[in-house]
């Protein structure tokens, strides 16, 4: 593969996006490519729109990933991926969670969450919408919400090197013990859908 | 084997490598992972620390080399002006064991209150200077940068950035090779820079700067990559990768690790051979100036930005007027700014202190400067470390003169007061000033991700350790009076900031309850809910600004998920329509 891969995970402090992404990593690794990564820390964490960003190829030079140039959009709160889409290829593919966490500008009533958020995404990109927080519930975890997005995420990359079982196997490297089985469950409903 | 690391991970597995002995740090984004890394990973071979502040850390490691250790402070970039003075004279008297400075810049403000370019302090300060890329680099020219400070005699400040300490590449790891402690030996006319000293040294630094140019331009951290000469490209740090993404292999680059002195001979040779010379650089035109002052013509900031973060995106735009196609979705997004947690502490306080008429609060940095947004707009001032307390006293001092009767707050938190509010409490008793010190104390330095400071009891490498009674010492200052409350509990919190509005002596306000994320602590054992029988809808608990509290479909309601139970849109319902549940 001659021409690198971007993938943008956005969402909002406190979901998790920093675990997919180095779990999503510890893959491509394994598969043998060059891999960069970037992600911000401090004061945005808090509450505030987040995002990581996961580069792969022969050979990858820049972290972050420019406008027009995301293969994936993988959106873990379905205002963020609209906040993020000028950042993907017009060709690009979107994962979006159909979750909704009001900002503290809409929970104290100044501004309003946007209405139909994931039909404007599809009218304009190839989008699949899923519903992690239930999908994570039915697992028995709500907090897994983020490996069954990761599953999605590496069904859409479309991934020949690597197939479910062998992700599986990055799961048990890069998770607790203790949280490896309900992450692995949860993964497969993710693949799945 | 390569293993995937922030640049902060590779600055502490390089300290390991290169065999230092003795680190210290005050926590500051992008710069923290550093010594988290070193007490995780390294701390049996290394002495690791969080200092009271980052000049304490910098004295620490001058400290340390001058009695023989490899040593390493490490500091975000306005940190680096707290530090300056001694950075300043220890360039001077230069080192024993390696001295290494690391200073991690925010282009861009990602977490910071400026974006100043801390390059400009190697010129400034007359000491070497080194810039990694990527990870690899991290690591690798950190053991360059010992090896530079101990053959000319000279501190070495490692100036990386937010996409350097926390983007993620493969490194290479090696061994951690054993240096040893250089022997100690008092040495007067070299360490005590009283004027009689200094005078003598002020040439050697002269000459040590002149060895250094020429070791710029042989150094093994300056590569030349000639390609297509029509475009020449000089470059350093992460900016190479962004010039490397946008031009590929259709230009030359002159990759610059070494970056003070900078490698002229070099720089005059490359640009003989290319017909433009582009000089690609974040923020200030700090190697285009000295390029252009050397008689090379390059093309710089005329068209590339000396303010904010660079991407590849502004490099097309403004070298090859390139842009790249990109698609909207029709939503109208609502902002999603950063916001003190459901659950937070400092939410009374400021809950409280905000509805105080004729008052002023000078705050400070951390968490808490949330604050000063909506809707609880609490906060009139935040400037610098610090300056919670002596901004407020000069605020306070000023309406003294005009015979303005307003009431000045200074507040800052309990990592913060050690840093350096400590002098400004100081000040304001001695100097007899008309200011209510507040110290926030959540046990914690919660910006940056809870690191132990002073009240927190223990040490960086995990030891049990004094823990400083904030309150005690405020005592010891000179307040007459220091109040101690759970910030969570209005209606107390609410009588003490009355209480110190009508105290005629010395007065200072602690609120205690720790950080709500830090993990282990007890917690609420009940959430709220809204009751909606008696909600009348009055929109009183959104006031608070707590994220777990919103309007929705025409109610006031709280998300079970984040709640904590901290029960504060409890107190202020006139309705009495929320309850608490669970237990």
């Amino acid at each position: 593969m001659k021409e690198t891969k971007n993938i943008l995970l956005v969402g909002v402090g406190g979901q998790g996006i920093i675990l997919v992404s180095n779990i999503l990593a510890a893959g491509l690794i394994k598969v043998g490519y060059d891999v960069k990564m970037s992600e911000i820390h401090g004061m945005s964490q808090r509450g505030g729109s987040v995002t990581t960003q996961v580069r792969f190829g022969e050979k990858v030079y820049s972290p972050i990933i420019g406008q027009g140039q995301a293969d994936v959009l993988v959106a873990f709160e379905k205002m963020e991926a609209a906040r993020w889409v000028e950042y993907l290829k017009p060709a690009g593919k979107i994962v979006v969670n159909n979750y909704e966490i009001p900002s503290i500008t809409i929970a104290s009533g100044q501004a309003q969450y946007p209405q139909g958020v994931i039909d404007a995404l599809e009218k304009v990109f190839n989008t699949t919408a899923i519903d992690a927080s239930q999908v994570a519930q039915e697992v028995g975890n709500i907090r897994t919400q983020n490996i069954v997005l990761l599953g999605a995420l590496v069904k859409a990359l479309q991934f020949n090197e690597m197939n479910e079982e062998d992700w599986i196997e990055i799961l048990q490297e890069n998770l607790p013990a203790k949280m490896v089985d309900i992450n692995i469950k949860a993964f497969q409903q993710g693949y799945k859908l | 084997m390569k293993k995937i690391m922030s640049g902060n991970e590779a600055i502490a597995r390089g300290a390991y490598e290169a065999g230092v002995t003795v680190a210290a740090a005050y926590p500051g984004t992008p710069s923290t992972e550093i010594l988290e890394s070193i007490a995780g990973n390294y701390k049996d071979d290394i002495y690791c620390e969080w200092s009271t502040n980052e000049k304490v850390a910098t004295e620490l490691a001058i400290g340390a080399s001058i009695a023989g250790s490899r040593s390493l402070a490490a500091m975000k970039h306005v940190g680096f002006n707290v530090a300056a003075d001694p950075i300043f004279t220890v360039a001077y008297q230069g080192v024993n064991g390696g001295l290494v400075l690391v200073s991690a810049d925010d282009p861009g403000m990602h977490s910071s209150q400026n974006e100043q370019d801390n390059r400009n302090y190697a010129k400034f300060a007359k000491i070497a200077m080194i810039e990694p890329s990527n990870s690899q680099e991290c690591k690798d020219f950190l053991a360059e940068a010992y090896k530079v400070s101990e053959k000319y005699n000279i501190p070495v400040l490692f100036r990386v950035t937010t996409r350097v300490c926390h983007s993620k590449s493969l490194v290479e790891w090696g061994e951690r090779t054993e240096i040893g402690h250089k022997a100690y030996e008092k040495n007067i006319a070299q360490r005590v820079c009283a004027p009689a000293f200094a005078k003598p040294l002020r040439p050697t630094l002269e000459a040590r700067l002149k060895d250094l140019e020429a070791y710029s331009n042989q150094s093994p951290l300056n590569t030349v990559e000639l390609n297509d000469t029509k475009v020449g490209i000089i470059s350093a740090s992460i900016a190479y990768h962004y010039a490397k993404e946008v031009f590929g292999d259709k230009a030359s680059y002159l990759k610059l690790g070494f970056t003070f002195p900078l490698p002229m001979d070099l720089i005059k040779e490359f640009a003989s051979k290319v017909d433009t010379l582009y000089v690609i650089e974040e923020l200030d035109p700090f190697m285009e100036e000295q390029i252009k002052a050397a008689g090379i013509q390059c093309i710089g900031k005329e068209r590339i930005p000396n303010m904010m973060e660079l991407n590849p995106d502004i490099l097309a735009q403004a070298l090859l007027n390139e842009t790249r196609e990109t698609q909207k979705a029709d939503v109208a997004l609502a902002p999603r700014p950063a916001v003190l947690c459901a659950g937070c502490p400092h939410r009374g306080f400021f809950y409280s202190v905000g509805k105080k008429k004729n008052t002023v609060v000078a705050g400070d940095i951390g968490c808490y400067t949330l604050a000063a947004s909506q809707p609880l707009n609490a906060m009139d001032t935040c400037l610098c470390m610090g300056a919670g307390f002596s901004l407020a006293l000069g605020m306070a001092k000023s309406f003294e003169v005009s015979g303005r009767d307003t009431k000045v707050f200074g507040v800052v938190g309990d990592s913060t007061f050690f840093h350096s509010g400590i002098t400004g409490a100081i000040d304001i008793i001695v100097n007899k000033g008309k200011v209510i010190p507040v110290v926030l104390d959540n046990r914690i330095t919660g910006m940056t991700g809870h690191q132990e400071n002073p009240g927190t009891g223990k040490t960086l490498m995990g030891e049990e350790t004094t823990r400083i009674d904030i309150a005690e010492m405020l005592k010891v200052i000179g307040f007459k009076t220091v109040r101690t409350v759970d910030p969570c509990d209005l209606t107390k919190m609410n009588e003490v900031i009355d209480e110190a509005l009508n105290s005629t002596e010395p007065f200072a306000i602690v609120t205690k309850r720790p950080c709500v994320l830090i993990k282990g602590l007890p917690r609420f054992k009940t959430k709220c809910v809204v009751n909606q029988d008696k909600c009348t809808q009055c929109k009183m608990c959104l006031k608070v600004g707590c994220p777990a509290v919103f309007f929705k479909e025409g109610q006031c309601t709280i998300d079970p998920s984040s709640c904590v139970g901290c029960d504060v849109c409890l107190q202020v319902c006139k309705f009495e329509a929320i309850e608490k549940v669970g237990e």
